[in-house]
């Protein structure tokens, strides 16, 4: 297969590009855009009501069971949306059911130690409780196993059709649930930039966040800082919890598991950092995927005929991915405590 | 009113269980109804107590008893609540053998700690590790379905009947998965085909194109998948057709089943498997019979948890006793050469035959014939995908 004529080479190295980018790039860019939302309403809450919200993983998973449940129903009474998921139309409704449960939280759990201006390890052992009774409500109400939600067009661009477009031996697959993942990611995170940027109540945010008793002198309503929070954090959850069932599966154990790499990514990105959590998203999204990939085939495209590596080339069994993100988590403590960009000292 | 309802209820609780006591003989029916293969558990239940109900029905059974199955959950993957349910089996319900348990860890979990311990037969129509072939069981284990070094031959012999000669092997990491990947390795090595990656997979994630991406590097077209339709075996089938690393795939008992059709559609469409089951005369019967009560014919395990239900049936007629360790001793007596020969649907003849002291072979739906360990060698079939469903394509 492989020689040095000219036409062969090039094809060798857009075989060894697009094997890449099926199994590493595009899976990175969608993984890496479900945890840069997540992590992003962990930031938030961080910076502003500067506590790590443990029950963030199982926010994504009842704003996700909401949307579920709504998808189903419509499915029932035959209402879609052609190629893209139903889900779409059912995520505003479990938006805002999100919305009032957060809101709920808020006010029966968590404004109780804000008014006694509690320890902030108070407030995280109080969202260990939260965190343990979302998990039983949507266990309750779901059920504890995989649930399929999605419908529609599966793909953008399928492996096989990419092959014979194309001439190439490997394929390249593109999911309509990686594609719509990317792209309201993107739309989401501009969004909320100009919010922060741009709008009264995010500028009151974020000096909120800066100084706390500045911001009250000069006449920001806390209360109303807090809630504009919450109800963008249920927002992010949700939509995080829908894209990644749409790309994965629905399972509550496995919105519970998202929890040490959201956590990661806010950190390593720097938390209460906006921007950070988006940038640590993608970092260990791209660890995670290119340290548990083997490249062999990767490599064979590229070296002459008899180097090809008699091993996988794979630096880490796929079993160890989360292992990954304790570790990077570990190692930016250590070495950053602050995160790429200067985030708090956690 | 309420001075009536104590001694009412206290009466039919004396009734219920005076009337267990005499007419009445509970066994264990122990399979995982919630996890993995919950999808084909319903189906093996229903088998194994329809050969049960045939035993009531015909009042021959030691002169008119009733078997009342009695259902416990084994999970089929969790050996401490499959040993607990064991154990409730065994010491508050009483029963005087198990059918049962399904998956192969949780099953010899079982027989080490419960049944085995306590003297109780148990007849796994579905354990097919080949570790259970030499635990220490003092012949109280038997399964109806042959051990996976069976039908690791089996599906070796047929990848080479088509020419395949190169796979890449993916097993769900439990003694199951690991057994059967072993005795395929080894039986397609010796065929003189080549595996180019054995790699195991975890049941329950939620993405496995990562496993998948790793098992497409080692450069093989086919995956062999041994693992469970409901779990990770389908995960990594639709991650595999997904991101276009595998397109076709060989399967084991545990992937075949209508559901995984279902879920994955037409790109299935050529895929190979081996599951046990036969041609035999008792089979075509069976799934006569089992059509007209309403269960699944061609679903996995069926015809060996019938004829599990049946040995348990007549081993206790032999005995003349419903006593758990006279079962035991008549079982290998029903089940093999020489006697009369005893075909599905024919429960009540068999009960005829032992109460008059004669001896009989029972054949039923998969031609059981014990070896000396308890299990049978039993017979494969090789199925492939075709039209939207399982076709048998020829029988080994």
């Amino acid at each position: 297969m492989h020689s040095w004529g000219g036409r062969a080479v090039l094809t060798d190295v857009f075989d060894a590009l697009i094997l890449l980018s099926n199994f590493v790039i595009i899976p990175v860019l969608t993984y890496g855009s479900q945890l840069a939302l997540g992590a992003l309403g962990i930031t938030l809450i961080y910076g502003i009501l500067r506590f790590a919200n443990f029950a963030h993983g199982d926010l994504m998973a009842f704003g996700t069971m909401v949307t579920v449940l709504m998808t189903w129903w419509l499915q029932s009474i035959g209402v879609g949306l052609g190629p893209l998921p139903t889900a779409l139309l059912a995520l505003p409704v479990a938006i805002a059911i999100t919305i009032v449960m957060v809101l709920f939280i808020d006010k029966s759990v968590f404004k109780f130690y804000r008014r006694k201006r509690s320890a902030p390890a108070l407030f995280v052992i109080a969202s260990i409780g939260v965190m343990f009774v979302l998990n039983g409500i949507v266990r309750f109400i779901i059920g504890p196993n995989d649930q399929r939600f999605s419908d529609g067009e599966r793909f953008i661009i399928k492996a096989r059709a990419f092959k014979q477009m194309t001439g190439l031996n490997e394929g390249l697959a593109i999911k309509v649930s990686q594609g719509l993942t990317i792209s309201i990611a993107f739309l989401l995170v501009v969004a909320l930039f100009w919010f922060l940027q741009r709008t009264r109540t995010g500028k009151a945010m974020r000096a909120y966040s800066d100084n706390e008793d500045l911001a009250l002198l000069s006449g920001i309503n806390p209360e109303r800082v807090v809630m504009v929070t919450w109800i963008i954090t249920a927002t992010l959850a949700t939509i995080a919890g829908t894209l990644y069932g749409l790309d994965k599966s629905f399972k509550p154990f496995t919105y519970f598991q998202l929890l040490l790499p959201l956590f990661a990514a806010a950190i390593v990105g720097g938390i209460g950092n906006p921007l950070g959590a988006i940038l640590g998203g993608y970092v260990v999204a791209f660890s995670e995927v290119s340290i548990t990939y083997a490249y062999k085939k990767f490599l064979k495209y590229l070296v002459p005929e008899n180097w090809e590596p008699d091993g996988l080339v794979q630096f880490l069994s796929t079993d160890y991915k989360f292992a990954v993100s304790f570790i990077i988590l570990v190692l930016v403590l250590l070495i950053r405590p602050t995160g790429i960009l200067r985030g708090r000292v956690i | 009113m309420k001075k009536l309802l104590l001694p009412l209820t206290l009466l039919t609780a004396m009734t219920g269980s005076a009337m267990a006591a005499g007419n009445d003989v509970k066994v264990g029916v122990l399979l995982g109804f919630t996890g993995p293969i919950e999808s084909l558990t319903p189906d093996m239940a229903n088998s194994a107590e329809l050969a049960f109900k045939e035993a009531s029905d015909s009042s021959l059974l030691l002169g008119g008893k009733k078997i009342v199955p009695v259902r416990a959950d084994s999970t089929c993957v969790d050996s401490a609540a499959a040993t607990a349910a064991g154990e409730r089996l065994i010491s508050s319900e009483g029963v005087a053998a198990i059918y049962g348990a399904d998956c192969s860890g949780v099953t010899g979990a079982v027989a080490k700690n419960v049944a085995v311990p306590n003297g109780v037969v148990m007849i796994s129509p579905s354990a097919t590790s080949p570790g259970l072939s030499t635990i220490k069981d003092n012949g109280f284990f038997f399964r109806t379905s042959p051990s996976d070094a069976r039908q690791g031959q089996v599906l070796a012999a047929v990848l080479k009947s088509r020419g395949i000669k190169d796979v890449a092997v993916t097993y769900t990491n439990n003694d199951y998965g690991k057994g059967l990947a072993d005795s395929f390795n080894n039986a397609f090595k010796a065929v003189g085909g080549k595996v180019s990656i054995t790699a195991a997979h975890e049941d329950g994630k939620a993405d496995y194109s990562a496993e998948v991406g790793a098992l497409s590097a080692a450069g093989s077209k086919h995956l062999a998948v041994f693992g469970y339709l409901d779990q990770g075996g389908k995960g990594i089938i639709q991650a595999s057709l997904d991101s276009g690393a595998f397109e076709n795939f060989v399967l084991a008992d545990g992937m075949i089943g209508d559901s995984l059709i279902k879920a994955i559609g037409k790109d299935l469409t050529g895929t190979v498997g081996t599951v046990p089951g036969g041609a035999s005369k008792g089979a075509a019967t069976y799934s006569d019979m089992a059509g007209k009560a309403g269960i699944k014919k061609d679903g996995p395990y069926v015809g060996e948890s019938y004829d599990a239900g049946a040995l348990i049936v007549l081993a206790m007629q032999a005995a003349g006793s419903a006593d758990r360790a006279a079962i035991q001793s008549k079982i290998m007596m029903v089940a093999n050469a020489p006697g009369e020969k005893i075909m599905p649907g024919e429960i009540a003849k068999g009960l005829k035959i032992l109460a008059g002291g004669g001896d009989i072979d029972y054949v039923g739906a998969t031609n059981v014939e014990f070896n000396e360990v308890g299990e049978v060698l039993g017979s494969f079939k090789e199925v492939e995908v075709k039209g939207g469903k399982f076709a048998t394509i020829k029988i080994y």
